[in-house]
């Protein structure tokens, strides 16, 4: 079967950005595919690789991009809910003429068609959030 | 449908909205501080109780485990681990966040 999964929360909130994790893993254990996880509000929190967890807690953001290599997911932040946190690639970084970008590693960002082609795409869209 | 509900029912009232919006062969999975709606006693369990003949109510175990009150549920609701959980997401049509 296939799933989009919506992230609407930070890590180290309250606990979706864990289940969402936890969901996406036991799903692709049971060889169901994950056509994408879109990050939107306070999700894109869970996309700058600046996250500095201390050393015997998890590491959310590390997660997500290791997971994406492991099974090639495609991770999407949401524009608009990006720009209003700081979070920005180096060619959003550039266009709004910022010094720096801090988008982690296998996570693109793009727009809200993308979470609506999930949800036509997929089987299931599951939301997870406050 | 599966409804999934993430919050204590002491801090929002997801649950109830849940409870009292949900169709008869709904399946409803409590998850996170939602698990706290499954407490044996407290001031939702009749609520909670009167929904069992009609749809079914889950417990996410992890969850449960993490807060110490894996012992303390009612009768008659049933245990999933995250495995669970997809196949749950799996056999119903829709998935539908009481958030």
């Amino acid at each position: 079967m296939k799933f989009t999964i919506q992230v609407n929360e930070g890590p180290y909130q309250h606990q979706s950005s864990d289940t969402a994790y936890q969901f996406a893993k036991a799903a692709l254990e049971k060889g169901h595919e994950i056509f994408r996880v879109f990050f939107y509000h306070d999700g894109v929190n869970n996309a700058t690789r600046l996250t500095t967890p201390p050393q015997d807690d998890r590491n959310v953001v590390n997660r997500w991009s290791e997971l994406a290599k492991e099974h090639n997911l495609d991770l999407v932040v949401c524009v608009a809910a990006a720009q209003r946190r700081g979070i920005a690639d180096k060619d959003e970084a550039q266009r709004n003429g910022k010094d720096a970008d801090n988008l982690a590693d296998g996570f693109r960002i793009s727009g809200l068609g993308q979470l609506i082609e999930g949800g036509i795409q997929s089987d299931r869209l599951v939301v997870f959030g406050d | 449908m599966l409804h999934t509900v993430n919050k204590s029912p002491f801090e929002k009232n997801s649950l109830v909205s849940c409870l009292e919006h949900a169709a008869d062969g709904s399946a409803i999975l409590l998850i996170e501080d939602g698990v706290y709606g499954a407490l044996n006693g407290s001031a939702v369990a009749d609520k909670v109780k009167s929904v069992m003949g009609k749809s079914t109510i889950y417990a996410l175990g992890p969850d449960l485990d993490a807060r110490g009150i894996a012992d303390k549920i009612m009768d008659g609701i049933k245990v999933v681990d995250y495995a669970g959980f997809v196949d749950l997401a799996c056999e119903n049509d829709k998935v539908q966040a009481w958030l």
